[in-house]
């Protein structure tokens, strides 16, 4: 079995601040780390490989920088890493993004083998997205899988899965046939610590490179100029300010906070 | 899949603010009524018209409220193979309406269905889409739509247009609008159209369904979530967040401490590595109020706060701040919301 695992450096959302002065993100000193879902995509997959036998490959496009994420999937133990960088790429939107990253993971199954099943995160943390994965299964025309958050069966002889998904109101339970195309959900796993063989595995392996010279590409798809949203602006929300300090004997503190709440109480017949 | 060649690339074609009216089960989802007040106002702006558009087995008992809160037109497809939502049979049905009438703008909730669909409908027809806007305007100078939206957790906004590719494609966060019936509703048109494909062609097939209970929940979903903390102090303490949730028609989550001290399962812990959320009101029991925890609720409309310690960063971000042991104030607060209920006050 093959497991194609879609990964994304972001910077840490959560150290991002804000200089409400120049109305710009203070990046400076932000670490990149692995988007977090893709931590689990990476756990399952490798999970799935131990399970039924196989190889997990992950691919990321981005700067070379991004090869600290590939890394760290490679600690997680996957198998093989591919980057897929080139300066054509620079400002892709999410079409442009799932349009090089559709051409890099037909690269690998050209040099790798078919794939089983695809994996991506629900959405990055710094776009927040959520279209990437979609817009590549969309691509491959594959069965999408989205918010996945268990896999209850797959069944490699007759090529079927049966995955659970949240959904707006609960959960749903799909049977989809193989190769098909998932984005994860946090509470698909709980992450457990790489082993040291694979962190040894990891610290050895070498990084594959995919660009434009190895990657039949159509330039009219890629980057800035071939997006079509473009940004017109880019500004700081108003910072939300500490509000009343709502006082007086603890049983003035309950009305006052009953009042503010009273609006959203649930009407009885 | 759908056959691109057939979609005419000369953009002026493109006419009418269209919305897609999600439903489940036949039940609408309350946005697709907030996207069609606002495409009033976009579309009196722009000098179009507004369009709705449904896929289900069966949607035409929508017509009414669709034609209430002003759509002029209703783009129906029933099949019983649209029973439940599934992202390729839709995703196929949309696209060929969109091919067939060309709409220059197409809104989607930014829903769990909406955010599926869109992202597949947008690949396939090769246009922009903007995700989980919370900002709609049309620019008098261009007629281009401008998409507002959070991004880095909420630090930063964008606003985004699609100047080159039709359908200009974005979702919108639920609550963002307020739905408006029009004064004088008129009969609008319901257009049928027919699709020619069969269950047998469909690949994913849905085996079961639950509506949850205390398991995995979308905490999206909701206009009140009752939130808490390490504070909180034991999981028999969480029975208080859930009754005040339960009596605000909410729903309950937690901070990540609360899961790792097992108050909560996974599944319902906001934040960065949580769920994100907006909703109208938001109160935070015992939470200290980590970025990373501010960064999955701090769009919420409406946040309040109870803290023992009055310099808790949680407080930052809160509209109304009380400095007071949880435990002992949610009780008295859910006697006196209980009162409020029954005598109205
Ligand atoms: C990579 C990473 C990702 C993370 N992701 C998330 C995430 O998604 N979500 C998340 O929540 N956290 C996340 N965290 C953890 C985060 O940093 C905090 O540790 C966590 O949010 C703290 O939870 P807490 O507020 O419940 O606990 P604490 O920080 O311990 O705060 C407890 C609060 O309760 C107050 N308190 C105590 N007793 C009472 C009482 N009786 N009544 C009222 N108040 C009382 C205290 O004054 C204190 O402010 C993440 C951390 C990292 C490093
Ligand atoms: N540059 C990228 N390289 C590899 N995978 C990506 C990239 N961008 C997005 N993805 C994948 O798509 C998911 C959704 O991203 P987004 O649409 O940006 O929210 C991520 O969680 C990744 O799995």
């Amino acid at each position: 079995m093959h497991i194609l695992v879609f990964v994304k450096q972001v910077p840490d959302a959560s150290q991002v601040r804000v200089n409400y002065e120049t109305g710009t993100l203070i990046r400076e000193g932000v670490p990149a780390i692995l988007n977090p879902f893709e931590e689990h995509a990476v756990e399952e997959a490798v999970r799935l490989k131990n399970e039924y036998g196989g190889k997990v490959t992950i691919i990321t496009m981005g700067p070379p920088q991004a090869s600290e994420a590939l890394k760290q999937c490679l600690s997680r133990g996957a198998d093989k890493a591919y980057l897929l960088s080139d300066r054509i790429f620079a400002g892709s939107d999410t079409l442009a993004t799932s349009y090089a990253l559709y051409e890099g993971a037909r690269k690998i199954v050209e040099l790798e083998g078919d794939v089983d099943l695809f994996f991506a995160g629900k959405q990055a943390i710094d776009g927040d997205t959520a279209q990437t994965g979609p817009g590549i299964a969309t691509r491959f025309n594959l069965p999408l899988i989205t918010y996945l958050i268990k896999i209850d069966e797959l069944n490699l002889e007759e090529k079927y899965v049966i995955a659970t998904r949240l959904t707006e109101f609960g959960q749903e339970t799909i049977k989809a046939p193989i190769p098909v195309f998932f984005t994860v959900e946090e509470s698909l796993n709980i992450l457990s610590h790489s082993p040291l063989p694979y962190l040894i595995k990891a610290e050895k392996a070498e990084i594959e490179l995919l660009s434009g010279k190895n990657v039949p590409l159509d330039k009219e798809q890629c980057g800035l100029k071939h997006s079509p949203t473009m940004v017109k602006k880019a500004f700081t929300p108003e910072k939300r300010q500490r509000g009343a300090t709502l006082s007086g004997t603890f049983d003035d503190v309950v009305s006052q906070t009953a009042d503010k709440i009273a609006p959203f109480l649930k009407k009885v017949s | 899949m759908i056959d691109l060649s057939k979609k005419d690339s000369d953009i002026s074609h493109y006419k009418d603010i269209w919305v897609f009216i999600e439903q489940t089960d036949g039940k609408p989802a309350a946005v697709s009524f907030e996207l069609l007040t606002k495409a009033r106002e976009l579309a009196s702006q722009r000098g179009c018209g507004v369009v709705a558009a449904a896929v289900g087995k069966s949607v035409s008992h929508l017509a009414a409220d669709v034609f209430k809160y002003g759509a002029e037109k209703f783009y129906i497809i029933e099949n019983e193979i649209f029973a439940n939502y599934r992202t390729e049979p839709y995703r196929d049905a949309i696209c060929e309406l969109v091919i067939k009438y060309k709409p220059e703008v197409f809104l989607v909730g930014a829903t769990t269905q909406g955010r599926d669909l869109s992202g597949t409908v947008a690949t396939a027809l090769r246009t922009g889409l903007t995700a989980d806007t919370t900002g709609q305007e049309i620019d008098p100078k261009t007629g281009y739509l401008w998409m507002t939206r959070p991004t880095f957790g909420g630090n930063l906004m964008a606003t985004i247009y699609c100047p080159k590719h039709r359908p200009q494609m974005s979702t919108v966060r639920p609550g963002v609008f307020k739905a408006v019936p029009v004064d004088d509703p008129k009969e609008g048109e319901i257009i049928s159209e027919k699709i020619n494909f069969t269950e047998d062609q469909i690949v994913k097939k849905i085996l079961k369904k639950v509506i949850s209970g205390e398991g995995a929940v979308n905490l999206g979903f909701y206009d009140v979530i009752v939130s808490g903390g390490k504070g909180m102090g034991s999981k028999e303490n969480f029975g208080m967040i859930k009754e005040l949730a339960d009596l605000l028609g909410g729903t309950w989550a937690g901070s990540r401490m609360a899961v790792q001290l097992g108050y909560i399962p996974q599944s319902r812990q906001v934040g960065q590595t949580g769920q994100t959320v907006h909703p109208k009101l938001y109160i935070a029991c015992g939470i200290s109020g980590a970025i990373q925890h501010l960064v999955g609720m701090q769009t919420s409309d409406t946040i309040i706060a109870i803290n023992t310690d009055r310099e808790a960063p949680v407080f930052d971000v809160s509209n109304y701040c009380i400095v007071e042991d949880a435990v002992k104030f949610l009780p008295k607060l859910i006697e006196k919301l209980k009162n409020m209920q029954k005598f109205g006050g």
